[in-house]
């Protein structure tokens, strides 16, 4: 058996596919649910119940909610360019479940075990805004192209930040592969001695997934819906799942980058009795957690409040934490690889 | 000293963090939601909802035609025909309300000198097709019959206060 999947052509062709659908359907599950979460949480911090009506607890909504929009109608809007319009949600969607190839939910536990993980992460994180200008430009809508302007402005902005802060992070492994990056984390989580790097990095991430309190980009009282104003049943719901599997992504991110991963909190008796896939669920259940609580606590940046926060404050502090960072390894000479 | 301690509050984001605290401390709060349509909430006894034409407890109705209801109602919703009946007694012969003209405002109550017209607690009264909702003197007559209990209670608790 084992012979058949390692030796053979077809063989391990069948076992990508496995592993991916094993990656894969518990993502798109988690994105159905992470829907129904989120309206209950919101619920919750504004006095209210959420969906209870479907189901225990409302644990039916996710595919009341999916039915409904399988079953509505694909409108095409006049003037809109069909092939660019129908293509943008799918690069959406496709864009954010294809990222998930390498990240580890254990120990060596990845579709791909690259050697350049957390570049493949920021290159596909930066290819999700074509997606969104995409859609904003074959919309022929003038609120779906401000929409993909602003998502477009936005998460180059962002990105910029988020990568200085991905260079302190390798600074202190020495390493491009996710699968090293979470086991440099054995004795302590990057999260406490990059506590600020690990906040500026969880603020990028909101802009990044386009997420309140940055989500003008779908604003909804000046834009209406943003880029995906004009979309609607199958190809609306793509973009949706496109935006939460997003944040299940960026979520995973922190979890690897700060978090220490699969890793438990303290490698001792009753926390490793835990296996590092849950505990990695957890620590992406938490994040997602503060995603919805931020969104349900602060209100709207205005557009230049956040371009001022992105490049006026996030740029020049990562910069300088850059410039920290590796000044204290090569004090210390803790730089890994031995140049220090 | 003020530029330094607000430098300080806006890099530990610590006013953000108090928002949170906020949001957390409501997440575990009871909630104020009711289970609409499993539960209801409480109505004042002057809650104006549906319209009834109430009668006495003989069963003779109350309204005497004196069209100050009518006369009275701001969204001109009120139609009433009158003449006098066999036993020389001044009755209406139609009485009509045009539920999707009537403000609520509870006038026509207020103006009536017998209690005959009243707005009661009863709110769900949607219908399907418009019509439904030019009420006439049967439907009115009806929703006393059915509602009388209710309403003669609220008028009672009420009855301090007019």
């Amino acid at each position: 058996m084992a012979d058949f999947f390692f030796h053979t052509t077809l063989g391990q062709i069948l076992l990508i596919v496995l592993e991916s659908l094993a990656v894969l359907v518990p993502l798109l599950l988690g994105v159905a649910y992470l829907t129904l979460a989120e309206r209950k949480v919101m619920a919750a911090m504004q006095l209210r119940k959420g969906p209870n009506v479907n189901g225990p607890f409302g644990v039916l909504q996710a595919f009341a909610d999916a039915i409904k929009m399988l079953t509505k109608e694909t409108v095409i809007p006049a003037g809109a360019n069909r092939m660019l319009f129908l293509f943008a949600p799918f690069l959406t969607f496709s864009l954010a479940m294809i990222a998930w190839a390498v990240i580890p939910t254990g120990n060596g536990l990845a579709i791909a075990n690259i050697n350049v993980g957390i570049l493949y992460l920021l290159a596909i994180s930066s290819l999700g805004v074509y997606g969104m200008l995409i859609a904003g430009w074959a919309s022929n809508s003038k609120y779906a192209f401000l929409g993909g302007l602003r998502s477009a402005a936005q998460m180059v902005s962002y990105e910029v930040s988020i990568g200085l802060v991905i260079v302190c992070v390798l600074l202190a492994v020495g390493s491009l592969n996710l699968n090293d990056i979470v086991l440099a984390q054995r004795h302590v989580w990057f999260c406490l001695p990059m506590f600020p790097m690990f906040i500026v990095f969880f603020i990028s991430a909101l802009a990044e997934t386009n997420r309140a309190p940055f989500d003008l980009p779908e604003g909804e009282s000046e834009l209406v819906a943003g880029f995906f104003v004009e979309y609607s049943a199958l190809a609306f719901g793509l973009f949706f799942l496109g935006e939460y599997a997003n944040m299940f992504l960026m979520s995973g991110m922190v979890s690897i980058l700060f978090l220490g991963g699969w890793l438990p909190p303290l490698g001792i008796a009753p926390f490793t009795w835990i296996p590092g896939p849950l505990w990695l669920i957890a620590k992406i259940l938490f994040c997602l957690f503060v995603f919805i609580w931020v969104r349900a606590t602060f209100p709207r940046y205005r557009y230049d409040q956040l371009m001022r926060l992105g490049w006026k404050v996030f740029l020049p502090f990562s910069l300088a934490w850059m410039v920290l960072t590796a000044g204290f390894l090569m004090v210390t000479g803790l730089l890994p690889g031995g140049v220090g | 000293m003020g530029t330094l301690s607000k430098a300080a509050r806006s890099m530990l984001l610590s006013e953000l963090v108090a928002g949170m605290g906020v949001t957390l401390k409501a997440f575990f709060k009871p909630k104020a939601t009711i289970n609409y349509p499993y539960e209801k909430g409480v109505l004042s006894p002057r809650f104006r909802g549906e319209h009834a034409l109430r009668r006495y407890p003989n069963g003779e109705e109350r309204c005497i035609a004196c069209k100050l209801c009518e006369a009275t109602c701001p969204a001109e919703a009120i139609t009433i025909e009158a003449e006098p009946r066999d036993d020389g007694s001044r009755r209406t012969t139609r009485y009509d309300i045009d539920m999707t003209k009537c403000i609520y405002c509870g006038l026509c109550e207020e103006a009536c000198p017998v209690d005959a017209i009243v707005e009661g607690p009863n709110y769900e009264f949607a219908t399907e097709t418009r019509e439904e909702l030019m009420y006439n003197k049967d439907k009115l007559l009806a929703n006393g019959d059915r509602w009388e209990s209710v309403l003669a209670r609220r008028l009672e608790l009420d009855a301090p206060y007019r």
